[in-house]
């Protein structure tokens, strides 16, 4: 077996996906490395090495406020979804009959194949003064004025965390499901309870797929454009929504690519912060 | 009290989960015109409105369209690269990995920017065809990592053998890989057809006339509420859950037996 | 410490199938017995019923006198050791060990020591800092026995323990379980496949067969007297040979054998390998041919086909000498205690 005509047999097999990945994603980022240190004179773009645009990103508050908009509302929606997410996933892969489990994930994640406008916009509808939840409350009592709960940062969490609870409580109970079921028969039979159980022995083992899960929340959370525009109103924005604007009316596209760059940094950087129990290859 | 909680808790995440949804489709069939209460009875008038929407079944063709070639592409590159990778020892293998994943870290707007600022200024068109670029970049590092994935000794040993009984390069890949990782190649074209069918921020900056269903529903949505969009996500929703239904049935259950 | 076991009337279904028969079994407290038997027979399920990982369908498990049928695990004074040791990857074997402790509510400091004591009588003394990842399989499996017996229970239940060794290891680890226990004084329930490892280790085998006790008693006992023709088969090389009841004795094709049985008709006698000699002797087998011979070490392995029964082959293993070539022309013979008669279809 001559290793160079296998080689030469494996790098044509490789090249076109490399090929591919290079010029329509790596290439892209370059230049729009470059174009964030570009600057836009009235309607001409002149290429340079100029920080005005991360200059701006600081000084100007509607963009720095859209920063600290969206890292709050993403931590938020991290936090509860997997709050929420754990305790489901939890009841399908240990109370829930094992012949029942493929079915009740299923039925559990099934909403996940609404388009992912629709459901941004099924919520309002939800949320909206004449919809379900205000006729809801004010047929109880609860209420006797519709309460404004559209176009708000509550709606844009609220239709957020729908969305990643159904992503994680696939992710988490796929961890859940792996453990040995011996380690939970071994700790009960030492004496412990289920919430030592718990406690000492599954979320520590779990805790590297619930990570992963809550990292991927992020990163999808804080670079999407569709929910806070549907759902959010005008009163603030989020990062992606800055990102269009400049896109939209005054085609910045050094501004642009300069939050988008900076919006990259704080992924990254989030990254960094979970590394030590990441595993994006266990996923 | 103890044992009854899971089974609150559970019903009450399903309550949550499909409280869109249900108001969707139940909403869709109103006979009203706006998708709220009060339920005014049962009629199919919106669905015949959206069948009758030239705009709309357009854009539906234009998103099979993009979804399954794109796929195809995504498919055909991940599984290249999957084999050349599994199969032979590279330098670099490791940065290569690396290297067709990294798309799967990087949110879509900012992958669908780049590209929208590389194409622009290098005076290419928009279309149908650069939204289906962008989406075989953010397919292809999926597509790779799940066939990847797949590839173990139990077919490396089977090529081998296949080689020894005389079978050439092009054989081996078409009679003897492809069918033993043919449900990871089926789970990766799924995934993609799915992920492309419902993408919206790429497909909306990188086309100009044409578009997507999604991006087609989002001009719709600028109109304000109306049980024709209702309808419209009930049908799309319909559509993926069967197709679910049935590669549940289909694939899965047989890998099974 | 230790405490006696008794099972009476156990029965269990899963769904439809009847994994255990009208179990009944007493284990004095400080005995080592082993469950002994093919896979599907019910020999875990009986360990998971006495860990109180499954309530019997029918049936009660008493524990040191004290009905223990649907008490759950830990509760019971029992510990079990898992095939797969089940330790916990992420603590260190000094937590691994002292977990059953934290459970009870023990201090650290007294745990810590009570843990390392352990791991001292498993011989893994200054272990205390690793991870389990770090340890070969042996070592990991002492450090399960280490926690299973630092909480003090009174019965101690091993699934398969030795299973995934290799043979000098296991050998190895027999002695040392074997040695632990004696120490100890506590019960130990062990589940085996393997009918040597039973024999090596077990003060008493339980032989079980498709959820019902075939046999039990001490090894020799089990071994020289098999109760069951199925016992007979699993303890080791059995050669079957056809015969019939009469009113004279047993009918073989080598002669009358004076054995008694209260079953008419057909019938099997057995012979073990090893009980057949060389020569004249009371119950004379006669010429045979050699079929195929080979050298084992302590003994020499010989099919033999006898004339007075030609489309038998006997299996005996004779002494470590010359190998007989294929052809050649033996004596065999046997003393009467050495067959064994059970029902045919037993």
């Amino acid at each position: 077996m001559s290793l160079d005509n296998q080689s030469v047999q494996g790098w044509g097999f490789v090249t076109p996906a490399l090929l591919w990945t290079v010029a329509f994603f790596v290439v892209p980022f370059i230049v729009m490395g470059a174009m964030s240190l570009a600057t836009l004179e009235g309607r001409t773009l002149i290429w340079g090495v100029s920080l005005a645009n991360y200059a701006e990103i600081a000084e100007k508050a509607y963009i720095w406020r859209a920063f600290l908009v969206s890292l709050e509302i993403t931590v938020t929606v991290t936090v509860v979804a997997v709050i929420l997410a754990y305790p489901l996933a939890w009841i399908i892969a240990f109370r829930v009959p094992p012949e029942w489990q493929r079915l009740a994930l299923l039925l559990a994640v099934l909403p996940f194949w609404t388009s992912y406008v629709v459901r941004s916009y099924a919520w309002l509808l939800v949320l909206a003064r004449e919809g379900m939840v205000n006729q809801a409350m004010m047929g109880i009592g609860l209420i006797s004025e519709p309460v404004t709960l559209a176009n708000t940062r509550f709606a844009t969490v609220t239709g957020f965390v729908h969305f990643f609870v159904m992503l994680l409580t696939l992710t988490i109970y796929a961890n859940l499901i792996q453990l040995s079921p011996n380690y939970r028969r071994a700790a009960m039979d030492l004496g412990a309870s289920a919430f030592q159980t718990f406690r000492h022995v599954i979320l520590p083992l779990t805790l590297p797929g619930v990570v992963t899960g809550a990292f991927l929340t992020f990163v999808l959370c804080i670079g999407d454009y569709v929910t806070p525009q549907i759902l959010g109103g005008n009163s603030e924005l989020t990062v992606p929504q800055v990102i269009m604007v400049q896109l939209g009316r005054r085609a910045d596209f050094p501004l642009a690519s300069a939050l988008a760059i900076a919006l990259m940094c704080i992924v990254t950087l989030a990254y960094i912060l979970s590394a030590r129990w990441l595993r994006l290859d266990r996923l | 009290m103890m044992r009854v909680l899971p089974w609150l808790y559970l019903i009450a995440a399903f309550g949550f989960i499909y409280l869109p949804v249900g108001t969707l489709v139940l909403f869709s069939f109103q006979s009203g015109t706006l998708p709220v209460p009060p339920f005014n009875g049962p009629s199919m008038r919106w669905y015949a409105e959206v069948a009758a929407d030239d705009d709309l079944i357009a854009a539906l063709a234009n998103s099979l369209l993009i979804a399954f070639g794109s796929s195809a592409v995504a498919v055909m590159l991940g599984f290249g690269a999957a084999y050349g990778l599994a199969r032979h020892v590279l330098p670099g293998s490791v940065l290569m990995r690396g290297l067709l994943i990294a798309p799967l870290t990087v949110s879509y707007l900012i992958i669908g920017l780049g590209l929208l600022i590389v194409l622009t200024r290098a005076g290419f068109g928009l279309s149908l065809f650069t939204v289906a670029i962008g989406h075989v970049v953010i397919n292809l590092p999926l597509a790779f990592a799940i066939i990847y994935a797949s590839m173990g000794a139990q077919q490396h040993n089977a090529e081998r053998a296949a080689r020894d009984l005389g079978a050439g390069e092009a054989q081996v890949i078409w009679r003897i890989t492809v069918p033993m990782v043919l449900p990871a190649i089926a789970a990766a074209s799924f995934l993609s057809v799915t992920f492309s069918w419902d993408e919206f921020i790429i497909a909306f900056l990188l086309t100009r006339f044409d578009v997507t269903l999604p991006v087609e529903i989002w001009s719709l949505l600028r109109s304000g509420l109306s049980p024709q969009l209702n309808a419209v996500g009930s049908l799309v929703f319909l559509v993926s859950v069967t197709a679910v239904i049935l590669l549940e049935l289909f694939v899965f259950r047989k890998r099974r037996s | 410490m230790t405490a006696p076991v008794s099972i009476s009337a156990l029965n269990h279904w899963f769904g439809a199938f009847q994994a255990l028969k009208d179990i009944d079994l007493e284990i004095g407290a400080g005995e080592y017995i082993t469950l002994l038997g093919p896979s599907g027979c019910g020999k875990t399920t009986l360990l998971s019923v006495l860990g109180g990982f499954i309530t019997p369908s029918q049936g009660t498990v008493r524990i040191d006198g004290r009905d223990m049928t649907r008490v759950a695990p830990a509760k019971r004074p029992t510990t079990t050791m898992f095939q797969d040791y089940a330790l916990f990857p992420h603590m260190t074997l000094r937590d691994n060990v002292g977990f059953g402790l934290r459970m009870a509510g023990m201090g650290r400091r007294t745990r810590n020591d009570r843990a390392d004591a352990m791991l001292d009588l498993v011989s893994l003394a200054d272990a205390g800092m690793k991870r389990p990842h770090e340890l070969s399989g042996g070592q990991r499996q002492r450090v399960a026995l280490a926690r299973a017996l630092a909480v003090e229970p009174d019965v101690v239940l091993l699934d398969e323990p030795l299973g995934a060794l290799d043979l000098k290891l296991r050998r190895a680890m027999q002695d040392e379980l074997k040695s632990i226990q004696r120490q100890l004084g506590t019960t130990f329930v062990h589940v085996t496949h393997d009918q040597e490892e039973a024999m090596a280790i077990a003060d008493r085998i339980v032989v079980m067969n498709a959820g019902q006790i075939e046999d039990h008693g001490p090894p020799m006992r089990v071994y020289r007297q098999p109760a069951s023709l199925f016992t007979a088969d699993f303890m080791g090389e059995m050669n079957h040979i056809p015969a019939q009841t009469g009113h004279a004795g047993i009918k073989t094709p080598f002669g009358t054998l004076d054995h008694t049985t209260d079953h008419q008709g057909p019938v099997v006698a057995c012979i073990r390998p090893e009980a057949i000699e060389l020569g004249d002797g009371p119950v004379q087998i006669g010429a045979a041919r050699v079929r195929d011979a080979a050298f084992f070490g302590t003994h020499v392995r010989a099919h033999l086909v006898p004339d007075a029964a030609p489309d038998l082959v006997l299996i005996a293993h004779l002494p470590p000498g010359d190998v007989p070539e294929p052809g050649a022309r033996l004596t065999l013979s046997a003393q009467q205690a050495a067959f064994h008669v059970y029902p045919k279809g037993d």
